[in-house]
């Protein structure tokens, strides 16, 4: 079998755990969705007839397949507060995440690539005392401290960036900062880490005493191998992205599937948090997948079975 | 010890002493409301000024600390045990056991740490225990898997395997050969499991769902400055830079921990991750 289609296939098992799991977890939250809905006030009528509507009168295990023979056909079910579809109102929400997700990706790659690899070359001098000094403090400021301090001169101060929403391309900047920041600082000292391995390899040497120029050495070989163990924790980082994005989005009242999540917890809109949090984790487990399947492109000598045999 | 490792000796110290010593440090109570001197800015008598209740910023700072504290070496402590002793029973045990156990880490990373650790606070209610039990749910996930690969490749060692031909039980197997070598990687990613719980607590008291008001906590505190930024930024700077001092400095003496215990160490846990150290360094 295509090993590419059958490491997609080895996700399945882990997205039924995570649909399984948010299942669960939401039918332990206190508090009864009908009351949510009609209020305390509702005759006892009104609240059978609900409950039968929504299925709720069902047994767990017959509400629990239900659940996942409509979420494998992406019905997520209806939010309790206007009966719009969840799926509907997810979907409006991602292309913001995802847009903000990219674009802190995207810086965090654009500062980690050239800083750990200026930092490597030029090891134990002030250059690579600054970028690693950046690194640690850029992965000590956690995003709902560092969107504030961005917010303060820029936005307040200088009047340069919008303080929050998403009306124009300038409202992306902030946001994109606040959540990139810590996942440039993680890159760039695993940059400087995987240059400094490399520039110590076999090949480099044998690159040297072929007569290739150090820049050529650098860029082509020790630049170049470096960036696969990048690869490989820029797909955690990514999955990362979209739990940090819940705390940014909040800060930013940017309008995306983070801050939707904290709305339906808030209102107790118990199919919109499940949707949420099934659709982030489903996010999170295809950006692995997809990083395992980069890896492999990028690097001919993995194969997935000697990868995955323990 | 290199200097950054000192210096974050001196900053994690400072933050155990203010929590231990609050009562003494304090100069003011955290929960006393003076209203006509709300958002007030910093003075001689309240150095980082006051909030919007006129409450002292630096005494609910200090007094903060201790929710830090207690829910940074709680979830470790909690997670820790829990993941070493799952790490150990799996790696041991290998076969159904170590596959079952891998899918249910697998599934429990498939969410990003602060999601799950809000999904958790959401169904248990906001309040100090409950943000330690929601980050152990993840956090021994990461202990587990560090310590079943260790135990692992220990098991193949010439002194395990000696000592197992030589009699000894299961129980002296995994006291006397296996965790002792696995004390080092071990603090280390506890040191670094502390900074990510004070980050976690700090983000769900943020957001509604840990320390619950009038209790300071520094994520709380910071996100009701937030609201006031632009006419009192301090209210918000202030516990914000707790935060940041005391996670630097636990970054800084988790680096230089692990450098002088030659420790490598793959990405795991929420918060911070341990970056491999390179053979050349």
């Amino acid at each position: 079998m295509n090993a590419a289609l059958r490491r997609a296939l080895l996700a399945l098992p882990t997205l039924f755990g995570v649909a399984t799991l948010v299942f669960f977890f939401i039918h332990l939250i206190p508090g009864d969705p009908v009351d949510v809905m009609l209020g305390e006030a509702a005759s006892a009528a009104d609240r059978v007839r609900l409950r039968a509507a929504l299925g709720l009168d069902r047994p767990l295990l017959e509400q629990y397949v239900g659940f996942l023979v409509h979420a494998a056909h992406g019905d997520l079910g209806r939010s309790l507060r206007d009966g719009t579809p969840v799926s509907a109102l997810i979907r409006g929400r991602l292309p913001a995440t995802l847009l903000l997700a990219a674009a802190a990706g995207s810086m965090a790659l654009a500062v980690a690539i050239p800083l750990g690899a200026i930092s490597a070359r030029h090891r134990g001098r002030w250059l690579d005392s600054a970028a690693t000094g950046f690194a640690l403090l850029g992965a000590s400021l956690p995003n709902f401290l560092l969107g504030p301090l961005l917010v303060l001169p820029f936005s307040v101060w200088l009047g340069w960036l919008p303080v929050s929403g998403a009306d124009s391309a300038a409202s992306l900047v902030l946001p994109a900062v606040t959540l990139g920041l810590g996942m440039s600082a993680i890159l760039t000292r695993l940059v400087r880490a995987a240059v400094l391995d490399a520039l110590s390899a076999d090949y480099i040497r044998t690159a040297r005493a072929k007569g290739l120029s150090e820049p050529a050495v650098f860029l082509r070989h020790a630049l170049r191998s470096a960036l696969l163990p990048v690869a490989t924790i820029l797909g955690l980082q990514l999955g990362s992205l979209f739990g940090g994005a819940i705390i940014t989005e909040t800060i930013f009242a940017w309008p995306g599937v983070g801050r939707l999540t904290l709305q339906a917890i808030d209102s107790r809109d118990y199919p919109l948090v499940q949707g949420c949090v099934l659709v982030i984790a489903c996010g999170y487990v295809a950006a692995n997948l997809l990083t395992d399947l980069a890896y492999q492109r990028l690097d001919p000598r993995v194969r997935f079975g000697r990868r995955e045999a323990r | 010890m290199t200097a950054s490792a000192r210096l974050g000796a001196v900053l994690v110290g400072s933050f155990l002493a203010v929590a231990l010593a609050a009562p003494l440090l304090a100069p003011f109570d955290p929960a006393q409301p003076s209203l006509s001197e709300n958002l007030s800015p910093p003075s001689l008598a309240h150095p980082f000024g006051q909030d919007r209740l006129g409450r002292d910023i630096l005494s609910r700072i200090v007094y903060g600390s201790r929710a830090s504290l207690l829910v940074g070496i709680s979830t470790v402590a909690v997670s820790l045990t829990l993941g070493t002793a799952l790490g150990l029973f799996s790696g041991l045990a290998g076969g159904w056991i170590d596959e079952a156990m891998m899918r249910v880490i697998d599934v429990l990373l498939a969410f990003p740490g602060i999601l799950l650790a809000i999904a958790i606070s959401a169904v248990l209610g906001p309040s100090l225990a409950n943000v330690v039990i929601a980050l152990s749910v993840i956090g021994w996930t990461g202990y587990a898997r560090l310590v079943r690969a260790e135990t692992l490749s220990l098991r193949e060692r010439a002194h395990v395997e000696s000592a197992i031909a030589l009699g000894a039980g299961p129980s002296r197997v995994v006291f006397y050969h296996v965790l002792p070598l696995l004390a080092g990687p071990l603090a280390v990613q506890a040191t670094f499991g502390v900074a990510g719980a004070i980050v976690a607590e700090a983000s769900l008291s943020f957001l509604g769902l840990g320390t619950q008001p009038p209790a300071p906590s520094w994520g709380a505190m910071l996100n009701e400055g937030r609201r006031f930024l632009l006419v009192a930024p301090h209210v918000a700077l202030f516990p914000g830079l707790a935060v940041f001092a005391t996670v630097l400095g636990i970054n800084f003496l988790g680096d230089g921990l692990r450098d002088w215990l030659d420790v490598r160490m793959p990405v795991t846990g929420y918060g911070l991750p341990a970056i491999k150290k390179t053979s050349n360094e």
